[in-house]
């Protein structure tokens, strides 16, 4: 559907990298920790864009992943003193595994029945969250998180974690978007549009499921792990049906199977509550209309919404029919 | 080639196919007619293994692929176009065609693949015209060719084809078959077709079967089944009194 996959490329992504360096510079610092927020969920919705939007496969717990992995950093690096990258992957892992023992028999179900499936999961693990004591400190909440330490660096001014996390962000967006291109994309999209036309050509349908159900997942645990040492305070209110169902919206509004368009979807959510601020009282009513009258105008999401605006200034400037999606991020 | 022998499909209580047997040689197109829910699509589909089983054995070249699951079946050489063509609309037609070379695709043959796809523009034209349009847009005839190539570049010993007429006008339908004929002609493909329409079927295959609620029913040469009584009244809708 979208043409901003097919034509963005290198400009696209310089443009991306370039924004994400100007950004901090340009906005005033508050906007840092933000923006920082806005990019976790960029991640975790480029994740679950690649399972929902390429694969077709819906997840309504994707935040049990996230925060299974910023739990099990948390807990290894406070508890149990261990340094912030080994926490980091051991967490990231854990959301990996995690995924894979309950993708494959979940992957079987179809349609409302996978979503109920990986909802109940996700309750799951918010009630383990809640309930294990011991291990996760219960609803009031795990404290004394250290911030991200690596090589002897720790990244302790907002602005430095801003460039770990938007650092990351481009690196998953590369692999992702590399990955949606290739044979396996094409693979991915095909199980998307009829699952036994995809395995008469070959497709092993249950293990590429699988697959970008655990990659998806690892995209999460990656948000969960960078966030609980972001804000160094966990609780499992982060990791609710609430935050899942987020994702989602970001997914949809963004543009589904439109990588340009999780990026965008998660900035403009992460951010509008912000601005909604000053009508407090009724920013979750506006909140709404704007939800409602996006998919209204815009079925396909923000990325439509930038087609539609490229293809337009296309048309005006004639022969720069070659314009680039790099404006599907806009901080 | 291909070589179906007392083969059994259940859905549940659901007695399918009961002991069918069929054989395909190499560049032979046989048609397998019957009437709606006579079992035509349960055979192709537990050929090319979408569904399971119950007993019975399909053999291809004369190595046993009964168990083995449809994404392994079409590196053996089984190419299976689904009823209702199955175009994966939302990919461009190109793409969609790659798909058909997808458990060959490496870097590799990349440049070999694309020399293929030419092919197929050059089989179906209308293809290349509409290489970058995604795939739902194209008309139902369109859609068929675009399956077919896309089962051709799979490099299959045997094609099914499953209803390939199904919602086409006359004139494609009569287009799409000589498209099948000319497979077998220029390719030397060997092709087993299941088809509703009959007539076009036999027209261009060389035996069929007729199959009735699960079972082999008769079966000859299309010469034979076209001049069969029971065939002429059944399935070609002409009196047998005339």
């Amino acid at each position: 559907m979208s043409s901003i996959r097919e034509t963005s490329s290198a400009p696209g992504l310089a443009l991306f990298a370039a924004a994400i360096v100007a950004a901090p510079f340009l906005l005033p610092d508050y906007y840092q920790s933000v923006l920082i927020v806005a990019g976790l969920f960029a991640i975790l919705s480029m994740g679950l864009n690649l399972l929902m939007g390429y694969a077709g496969q819906i997840s309504l717990g994707h935040a049990a992943f996230y925060g299974l992995s910023a739990y099990a950093s948390g807990i290894l690096t406070t508890t149990f003193h261990w340094p912030v990258p080994a926490g980091i992957a051991a967490g990231v892992v854990l959301s990996g595994v995690t995924a894979a023992l309950i993708g494959i028999p979940t992957l079987k179900l179809k349609g409302h029945y996978l979503a109920m499936g990986t909802l109940g999961f996700g309750v799951i693990v918010y009630i383990v969250f809640n309930e294990a004591v011991a291990l996760t400190a219960g609803p009031s909440g795990l404290t004394g998180i250290p911030r991200l330490s690596a090589f002897g660096k720790i990244f302790s001014t907002d602005r430095e974690y801003y460039f770990v996390v938007w650092g990351t962000v481009f690196l998953l967006f590369v692999l992702a978007r590399n990955l949606v291109r290739s044979r396996m994309g094409r693979a991915l999209r095909a199980i998307h549009t009829s699952e036994s036309a995809a395995s008469v050509l070959g497709i092993d349908v249950a293990r590429y499921k699988a697959f970008v159900f655990v990659l998806s997942a690892v995209y999460a645990g990656i948000a969960g792990a960078l966030y609980a040492h972001f804000v160094t305070f966990i609780s499992p209110g982060s990791f609710s049906f609430h935050a899942s169902t987020q994702v989602v919206t970001m997914v949809v509004l963004g543009g589904m199977a439109s990588l340009w368009g999780a990026v965008a979807g998660a900035v403009f959510l992460t951010v509008l509550p912000e601005w909604l601020r000053a009508i407090e009282d009724y920013d979750i009513l506006v909140y709404g209309a704007i939800l409602v009258l996006t998919m209204r105008f815009l079925p396909g999401g923000l990325a439509e919404g930038v087609e539609r605006v490229l293809s337009a200034l296309a048309s005006i400037f004639r022969g720069k029919a070659k314009a680039s999606g790099g404006e599907g991020k806009k901080p | 080639m291909l070589r179906v022998k007392n083969l059994q499909v259940h859905y549940g209580m659901i007695h399918a196919l009961r002991s069918v047997s069929v054989h395909v040689k190499e560049k032979e197109i046989v048609a397998l007619i019957g009437g709606n829910g006579a079992g035509k699509t349960s055979l192709l589909t537990a050929v090319s293994g979408l569904i399971r089983t119950t007993s019975g054995e399909v053999a291809l070249d004369g190595s046993d692929v009964t168990k083995e699951k449809a994404d392994r079946i079409v590196r053996k050489g089984i190419a299976h176009v689904p009823e209702g063509r199955h175009v994966f609309k939302p990919l461009s037609v190109e793409d969609n065609l790659l798909l058909g070379a997808y458990h060959r695709f490496t870097w590799r043959t990349a440049s070999v693949i694309r020399g293929e796809i030419e092919r197929v523009y050059a089989l179906f034209p209308v293809l290349g015209e509409r290489r970058k349009q995604p795939a739902g847009t194209l008309s139902g005839g369109e859609q068929q060719m675009l399956v077919i190539g896309r089962a051709l570049l799979s490099h299959p010993k045997v094609l099914l084809l499953d209803e390939p007429s199904m919602g086409l006008a006359p004139k494609v339908i009569r287009e799409i078959f000589e498209h099948v004929a000319r497979l077998r002609a220029e390719r030397g493909m060997t092709i087993l077709l299941v088809e509703q329409n009959a007539r076009a079927a036999l027209s261009i295959a060389d035996r069929g079967y007729v199959l009735e609620t699960g079972r082999v029913v008769l079966q000859g040469s299309s010469e034979e089944l076209l001049a069969n009584r029971d065939v002429q009244r059944a399935y070609l809708g002409r009196d047998a009194e005339r």
